[in-house]
């Protein structure tokens, strides 16, 4: 976003802000609620599963909750901004995206835990465009399929075949890191904007086409790097090699199954203490939740993402712009898909795919651009007539 | 927009379905299986690391240690980590191998487990258990690898107890060695699994077998926390090992070196002696005070595991089989040691005490002349004369006239066979009972036993008694050995009037081991009751409380009254100054103490004689029987006299301080002090 929109943002928001008729009343409470609840949760179980090895035991909650409060003023700027200004600038955001995707394939980019996707910023920050290629992708999709249904019908071809091929751009460049758990969620962004735009069904069809064509494609010319072959070997059957391939997901069972119905109680959980599942704070965090917390409080954690998705999908029924309703959906898609596929490779009906749990798993990047796009939603809520 | 509303609406079932799933989901994995995998996260969180128990000691009588433990940084290998490596292992080893300074192949035997078709170098232990595979790594090895473990994966090194032998070579055989418990033994013994864990070591052969039970302890268990590299990071449970109880042992270290020398001196002196052994025991209470095997070797070599080339020089005939312990497994012809038997046996017979034998220099036994040693006639003795000169021809005639009496070649339905009873009597033919493992029982000759032998062998003698023996090149010597295989095809069974008569002297087929003899003499110059020797004295507790005191149990009683026991000790007495050791005892000081004994010398077909002497000091009250035998060594008074009197020097402190001042054992148990160590005097 550039200068112009953030300063009339704010001074529209500082004139609104007085009033009995400020905007800040029509905010989604509900939403709100949940996601800061998600966020807290989220910092205990991060400062749980690293505080026996990050520097000075605190060192990378510390992180999380600086990562939190950046992304709270990005929340509060994008809640301000007015969407349907976004629309106008959906492009510039898709480009600055697609170029730090680029950016990452060039030397620029470095591999940080194994994975290719990160631009190293100095002092110890780093960013992983893919994260806000969900962001970009989602915005300019939602411009282009929004235009002709402004005149009350569906999206031309011509716009579906743009919105493809950009789509085609992101996903390639996401690829080539390569990062599949990302890409699955472009795609699955794709595809959900594509069918709320309220395209032809001949158009899902030939998607689901593509799709079957592409998953053959990729086994067929072995496009998978062995390790992501084994981890579906492992998902299939886990008893494969449970100290080797399937031993993520045979660990991360055992730490939520053996939380039972009340948990072990914060810092108490000795799977998490011992470090048995990789990557606890990030991608296996739900499994620090179910090891501490339990069946009550997995379950919980299940619930307050449950609100988030259906108030997300209120806002797009309730929506009387394409934009706004298209752009809703979309995010809408985005987590749940995320929320899905995270959590259910965590408790075994999944396979194990990179990707962080919204709200709740440590990392930077991938928290703005969450928080981004909830105020992205609250944007489109507070600047609905039918709220009112 | 309505069909927005519409696929917004599936979208809204879509999100609630899988909200449904995964709510329903951890339902199934947490609550309806929480338990399953409670029990499965304690499994993975927790290991039981087995702590050994620190074995006992072997202590001597006055509590000097014979074999003790020292600390040392032992380097284990865990195979089972090694195979999970992308070369399962290799690289690992070769890394290892640089820091230890041992080459890949060794370290690749010594860790592969052994079975049927793999022997030695190779790991008897459970292959789920870590390898020693360095017993003494100093702290610069031992930090190398573990500052490094990852690139040391399965690569230990902690401080343990092992074994150390401070009197060396010395009664490596009688102390025996540790190695661990094999998969096959913890099977097969029940009770067994629940005593001894991978790291255990069980005792193999001498003492350390024997009094296993006793010196092993009880291993503790740590439950210990570890994290998924398997690093403890905090203990759940602890029980202690209780630590082995000592063995304290009749066994006096400065004597058991004196008689170690003393031995090595006479193999030494004798050019084709092959082996060798010498026992010193307690006339009056039957306790072993030395026991000695030659050829010895390092006990140390088995710890820690033993290495290719260790074992196969121990294993091998040109080292002499070293672990044998001649002392309890070395089976020979006595010679004329085994007079007494012999006199006593025609004292039995009927011959009187105070008779005169006439001792010629050849005596007819059937159909064949039966020499003196050097054919030489000594005229008319007294049987006490006959032991002295150790003449022949009068215990041939004897042996000869109890064959005939018994019914000769053919047998009576009862025969009466006074000379094999009568060495019975005196312990020959059956094993002492002594606290050792694997003792051999010796051998005596009568009409059973040539039977016996008979119906083993006539199958094979038979057949070349009519095929000859056609590999064989010299044409003579065929002739003479199908001439033997026919006699011991058809007559075999019968006891020819020669075996009799050698028989008597300790010749031909009489075999005897040399503690037999020991205890034999022992029970001839005390009391004339037969004991079953015993090396341990008492099993202490570390602080040192006595859990019990080992007897010396009487097992026999020699076929003999009191007067004709005197009167052979009395002979015996005369020896070593006027009789046929008396060239290997000259200048000996016989007035300050008086040693008496018998030589043997045996013949053994195709070798050297076997050299024996059997002797006890003081002559007046004996306390000591000392027995050395050296085989291939010649003419008793040649080498084993001469090794009997290094041994009583030793004792007595002739040319050389005394090991048993006064000439007396220890015959109290040594005091512990509550710290542990010994409180001497």
């Amino acid at each position: 976003m550039t200068d112009g929109a953030v300063t009339r943002g704010r001074r529209s928001f500082a004139r609104r802000a007085v009033g009995a008729q400020s905007p800040v009343w029509r905010l989604d409470g509900v939403l709100l609620v949940a996601v800061a609840a998600l966020c807290v949760i989220g910092t205990l179980l991060v400062w749980s599963s690293t505080r026996t090895w990050a520097p000075g035991a605190t060192g990378l909650v510390k992180k999380h909750v600086l990562n939190l409060l950046i992304g709270t003023g990005l929340f509060v700027v994008t809640t301000a901004v007015d969407h349907r200004a976004m629309r106008a600038y959906s492009p510039l955001v898709y480009l600055l995206s697609v170029i730090g995707l680029v950016l990452v394939i060039t030397p620029l980019g470095a591999t940080i835990n194994g994975s290719h996707s990160w631009i190293l910023l100095g002092g110890g920050f780093a960013v992983q465009p893919s994260e806000f290629a969900k962001l970009g992708l989602t915005l300019m999709l939602a411009m282009l399929l929004a235009q002709p249904a402004d005149s009350g019908e569906r999206p031309r071809n011509l716009d579906v075949v743009i919105a493809l091929v950009l789509s085609a751009l992101t996903i390639g460049l996401v690829m080539a890191q390569p990062d599949l758990g990302t890409a699955l969620v472009l795609g699955v962004i794709v595809v959900g904007a594509l069918v709320i735009s309220g395209v032809r069904k001949r158009w899902i069809a030939l998607l689901g086409l593509a799709a079957g064509a592409g998953v053959f494609a990729v086994f067929a010319f072995q496009m998978l790097e062995p390790y992501q072959v084994a981890r579906f070997t492992a998902f299939v059957d886990p008893g494969v090699d449970p100290r080797g391939v399937g031993y993520n997901s045979t660990q991360s069972l055992i730490a939520i199954g053996s939380g039972q119905v009340f948990g072990k109680g914060l810092f108490e959980g000795g799977q998490t203490t011992g470090r048995f599942v990789p990557e606890q704070h990030t991608d296996f965090i739900f499994t620090v939740a179910g090891e501490e917390f339990g069946f009550l409080g997995s379950v919980t954690i299940v619930l307050l993402l449950g609100v988030v998705l259906l108030r997300g999908l209120k806002i797009a029924r309730r929506c009387d712009d394409r934009f706004g309703t298209l752009a809703a959906g979309t995010i809408v898609c985005w987590f749940a898909f995320q929320t899905f596929i995270n959590i259910g490779m965590t408790i075994g009906i999944m396979p194990i795919t990179g990707l962080p749990l919204p709200f709740v798993s440590y990392g930077g990047t991938a928290t703005f651009a969450n928080l981004i796009a909830v105020g992205l939603l609250q944007s489109i809520r507070i600047r609905e007539q039918s709220f009112t | 927009m309505i069909r927005i509303r519409t696929r917004l609406f599936i979208l809204h079932v879509l999100v609630l379905t899988l909200l449904v799933v995964l709510a329903v989901r951890l339902w199934q994995v947490q609550v309806v299986r929480g338990q399953e995998f409670v029990t499965r996260a304690a499994e993975t969180r927790t290991r039981t690391v087995i702590v050994p128990a620190v074995r006992g000691q072997i202590l001597d009588s006055s509590g000097r240690p014979l074999v003790r433990n020292q600390t040392s940084l032992v380097v284990s290998v865990d195979r089972t980590a090694l195979l999970r490596t992308p070369d399962r292992g290799v690289g690992v080893l070769r890394k290892l191998g640089a820091v230890l300074g041992k080459p890949l192949k060794e370290l690749q035997e010594r860790i592969r487990p052994c079975g049927p078709t793999v022997s030695q170098p190779c790991w008897t232990g459970s292959p789920y258990q870590p390898v020693p595979i360095e017993e003494k790594a100093n702290t610069r090895e031992a930090l190398q690898i573990l500052e490094r473990q990852e690139e040391f994966p399965g690569i230990t090194a902690e401080i343990q107890s092992v074994r150390q032998y401070p009197l060396g070579r010395a009664g490596a055989q009688m102390l025996g060695y540790l190695q661990p418990v094999t998969e096959a033994e913890l099977e097969k013994r029940e009770g067994l699994k629940a005593a001894y864990s991978g790291v255990d070591l069980a005792g193999r052969d001498g003492l350390e077998q024997v009094y296993d039970e006793a010196l092993r302890g009880k291993s503790g268990q740590r439950r210990v926390q570890v994290d998924r590299m398997g690093k403890p990071i905090g203990l759940e449970q602890e029980v202690r090992p209780v630590s082995g109880d000592h063995l304290i042992t009749s066994i006096d270290a400065g004597l058991q070196e004196v008689t170690e020398r003393a031995l090595h001196r006479a193999m030494k002196s004798a050019p084709r002696a092959d082996g060798g052994a010498a026992v010193v025991l307690d006339a009056r209470t039957g306790r072993v005070l030395a026991l000695a095997s030659a050829p010895g070797y390092d006990p140390e070599i088995w710890a820690g595991g033993i290495t290719a080339g260790a074992y196969q020089r121990l294993m091998s005939e040109k080292s002499g089989k070293p672990l044998v312990s001649r002392a309890i497994n070395g089976q020979f012809a006595p010679g004329s040691t085994f007079k007494v038997s012999s006199v006593a046996a025609m004292l039995r017979a009927g011959y009187p005490i105070d008779g005169q034998y006439g001792c010629p220099g050849s005596y007819m036994v059937g159909d064949r002349a039966f020499n003196n040693f050097r054919g030489i006639g000594l005229g008319t003795l007294t049987l006490h004369t006959a032991l002295v000169k150790s003449c022949d021809t009068i215990f041939y005639r004897a042996a000869y006239e109890q064959y005939l009496r018994d019914g000769g070649r053919n047998p009576k339905k009862t025969v009466k066979e006074v000379f094999a009873n009568t060495a019975r009597g005196f312990g020959f033919g059956s094993p002492t009972g002594v606290d050792l493992p694997g003792e051999s029982a010796g051998r005596i000759p009568d009409r059973a036993w040539k039977k016996e032998m008979w119906t083993l062998t006539s199958a094979t003698n038979c057949k070349r008694a009519q095929t000859g023996y056609p590999e064989v090149t010299d044409r003579a010597r065929a002739e003479f050995l199908k001439r033997l295989a026919h006699e011991n095809c058809t007559e075999g069974f019968v006891l020819r009037p020669g075996d009799s008569a050698n028989f008597s002297i300790g010749q031909g087929d009489v075999l005897v081991t040399p503690l037999q003899l020991a205890r034999a003499y022992a029970a001839l110059v005390s009391d004339g009751k037969l004991r079953s020797p015993r090396i341990g004295w008492a099993r202490v507790r570390p602080d040192g409380t006595v859990v019990e005191t080992y007897d010396v149990p009487v097992v026999g009683k020699l076929p003999i009254n009191e007067k004709e026991r005197v009167y052979i000790k009395n002979a015996l007495s005369e020896v070593a100054s006027d009789g046929t050791a008396a060239g290997a005892f000259s200048g000996f000081p016989m007035d300050k103490v008086r040693i008496g004994g018998k030589t043997g010398t045996a013949e053994v077909w195709g070798k050297a004689d076997t050299s024996w002497f059997a002797s006890f000091a003081p002559t007046k009250n004996p306390r000591f029987v000392v027995v050395a035998m050296i085989s291939q060594g010649g003419m008793g008074s040649q080498a084993a006299a001469p090794a009997v009197r290094e041994i009583y020097e030793g004792i007595y402190g002739i040319k050389r301080p005394a090991v048993l001042p006064g000439g007396r054992p220890v015959d109290v148990l040594p005091v512990f002090r509550p710290d542990g160590t010994v409180a001497r005097g």
